[in-house]
């Protein structure tokens, strides 16, 4: 097994990667930017090494840097966590020549895998089921229009280097049809410096499935059940689920052994998720490859048993799979949500800045991974997930109770969250009884917000709340060392609680210390 | 001590006096007897009826105050009727120029609209880049841009002034 293993990434990936070096007793290497200095995951490392400027390309995304950290450091191997370099050939390639382990699949898969016009045209032979389309970039209007009538309207138009969302259109006549492709040539050029566009059948309301499968340098390859991603928005996950709930275990056992013949047609090695969309009657189709630990990856994990990250550092270090497809065994159910920096409130506007509190929820069947801390600064340079809370349980309900219940104890102060988006989803009746496909969080959000009668118990309580805290100092003008503003009403509260009288000068974090003491 | 309290756009009177375990209070009228103890900073237990609540509090970056309760956010504003500053905010609300503020920090990549441009309400003026994301600041009202004040690739803090529309 490796000795030292350098993490090319930052937040709470880094962070989870980070957990999983010290639980196999190998060491971990972080690297940072300018503005990451004081970020978790490097507070977390054995070691760590500088990289630049916060800009992406001259830290994260920076091959030379990131090379030339892991040879100081020593570190024999290179998780990339997802995002940045984790699905970049180039740079497997880079590590491979440079003598050093990149914990992923070789760069010859990623490069099949990360075009998805030349992804298609090897999984075809491989017998892979393909949403109706074309194989190749389009080659004029009039091929176009020609496709369009064959598979029917409405279709979609893809850009071959697109992805998470980007470069695609939906076109439902003839009419539009050229102008469409030409809008999304010229767009996938600017974005992604490549034009090809290719079409493909739109399938209405389908599901997001996705199937975890792990490949090791012996040629096997298994499949770990599905998650269930349709809950987004603007084409990014949301929230995730496994298993889903409408999968049974024939299309289930169907759909891995589809995602296995992937795999192999791919050369696979380590993790892997190859994703599908699902129609309404359980027809499933390849979608694309992630040649990576994705976002996601714990509720694999909790329904499993199985420590994805530990898998992947075994299979990068030559051992073959532990196990096999038979034990694989599901239990239970798991949800995670993805907690982001942005206000729901207005328009998802991303909000970065100071952590100014941060109380976390805990107890029976919760995991937290989170890059945050109280006190932190979410920079503005990087995408804005925090963290996933991650819930698990005996059934789906439990787990969306379990979730309820969390949330209500979760509070993250001083910049916007989504955590009050997650709690209209729970709520959802569509949402509890299984009913989710890929438009579900666009209709939730244009339904009006309805307090119930809670809300209107909580009206009074909360405008006497905004009255007393009216009567304390807003954050941040707090003269250091004089206390009694902010705690006078805790002061008073162990006063008349217990004997001890605190002077007006005296912390009310020690009475209340004293006090829980005494009560003990 | 008197208040009025606007929660999620609504006011309520409270009037609002120590006793000798918490608070003595009426909310618009109604009389409430509560225990509230501060459990950490921007943290506040309250026992009402022996039903317990507990209010966070937090400020957005244009400065409002949100209260939550439970995984709820109510939107929260105190006019103190001795504050200036309250009342001073009260009377800037109602017309007069809208200045447009950068609700987050970020860069500036386009600025849509010019000087001397007249604008609809919720017409898009210029767009703010964060966390990868592009955001479209729209007009609050119908008007005329009288002031730009800041540049394309220019960086901005929460709350800078970009543009007035009068």
């Amino acid at each position: 097994m490796f000795k030292r293993i350098l993490i090319a990434n930052r937040g709470e990936i880094a962070v989870r990667v980070i957990r999983a070096c010290r639980e196999m007793g190998i060491e971990s290497v972080a690297v940072y930017s300018d503005v990451d200095r004081r970020a978790l995951h490097v507070r977390k490392a054995d070691f760590a090494e500088y990289l630049g400027p916060a800009q992406a390309s001259e830290s994260y995304l920076n091959i030379p840097k990131i090379l030339a950290a892991a040879k100081r450091s020593g570190a024999e191997a290179i998780h990339p966590g997802y995002g940045f370099l984790s699905e970049n050939a180039k740079f497997a390639r880079a590590c491979r020549e440079a003598g050093i382990v990149f914990i992923g699949p070789s760069p010859e898969s990623m490069e099949m895998m990360g075009s998805k016009t030349k992804a298609r045209q090897n999984m075809k032979k491989a017998g892979v089921p393909f949403v109706p389309g074309t194989d190749t970039g389009l080659k004029s209007a009039a091929e176009a229009l020609e496709v369009a009538e064959k598979i029917g309207y409405p279709v979609m138009l893809k850009a071959s280097a697109g992805g998470g969302g980007k470069g695609m259109r939906m076109v439902t006549s003839s009419k539009e049809l050229a102008s469409a492709l030409e809008t999304t040539q010229s767009e996938a050029q600017r974005a992604f410096g490549d034009s090809e566009v290719y079409i493909e059948k739109f399938i209405e309301s389908p599901r997001h499935v996705e199937m975890q499968i792990f490949g090791d340098t012996q040629g096997n390859v298994i499949y770990l059940a599905e998650r269930e991603c349709s809950v987004q928005r603007r084409h990014q996950k949301v929230l995730e689920e496994a298993p889903c709930s409408f999968v049974d275990p024939d299309m289930r056992r169907r759909m891995g052994e589809v995602a296995v013949q992937v795999g192999k047609a791919a050369n696979y090695v380590n993790a892997g998720t190859v994703e599908f969309l699902v129609d309404a009657k359980k027809n499933f189709y390849f979608l694309e490859m992630n040649t990576r630990l994705q976002v996601e990856h714990p509720v694999t994990e909790m329904v499993t048993g199985i420590d994805l990250v530990h898998l992947q550092f075994r299979i990068a270090a030559g051992e073959p799979l532990p196990i096999g497809q038979q034990d694989i065994v599901l239990r239970g159910h798991a949800i995670e949500l993805r907690v982001y920096a942005e206000d729901p409130d207005n328009n998802f506007f991303p909000s970065p800045g100071r952590i100014t509190r941060l109380i976390s929820p805990s107890g029976p069947g919760l995991r937290r991974d989170s890059g945050m801390y109280e006190g932190w600064v979410v920079p503005l340079d990087y995408d804005p997930l925090l963290g996933k809370l991650i819930a698990y349980g005996e059934n789906r309900t439990q787990v969306i109770n379990r979730l309820r219940r969390a949330l209500s104890e979760y509070f993250i102060g001083g910049i916007k969250t989504n955590i009050s988006l997650f709690r209209r989803i729970l709520l959802n009746p569509d949402f509890q009884a299984g009913k989710v496909d890929t438009g579900f969080l666009d209709r939730l959000l244009k339904e009006p917000i309805e307090g119930d009668e809670r809300t209107a118990r909580r009206v009074p309580i909360v405008a006497l709340a905004a009255a007393i805290f009216a009567q304390q100092p807003p954050p941040g003008t707090q003269p250091s060392g004089n206390d009694d503003g902010l705690h006078n009403i805790a002061s008073r509260a162990s006063q008349t609680d217990s004997s001890e009288a605190p002077g007006a000068k005296t912390s009310g974090w020690k009475n209340a210390a004293r006090h829980e003491g005494v009560g003990r | 001590m008197k208040y009025e309290v606007l929660i999620n756009g609504h006011s309520h009177q409270i009037e609002l006096e120590r006793a000798a375990k918490g608070y003595q209070a009426t909310v618009d009228g109604e009389a409430f007897a509560i225990d509230a103890a501060m459990t950490a900073r921007d943290v506040l237990s309250i026992i009402h009826d022996g039903r317990n609540y507990e209010a966070k509090r937090e400020y957005s970056l244009m400065g409002e105050t949100h209260i939550i309760m439970g995984s709820e956010r109510f939107e929260a504003e105190v006019r103190d009727p001795r504050s200036l500053r309250s009342r001073r905010a009260a009377a800037g609300h109602e017309a007069g120029p809208a200045k447009i503020m950068a609700p987050m920090p970020g860069k500036i990549v386009r600025v849509i609209v010019h000087e001397g441009d007249e604008v609809e309400a919720g017409q898009g003026l210029i767009v703010v880049e964060a966390m990868k994301m592009q955001n479209e600041i729209k007009a609050p009202k119908k008007g005329k841009v009288t002031k730009i004040t800041v540049a394309e690739s220019a960086t901005v803090n929460a709350g800078d002034l970009l543009m007035i529309v009068e």
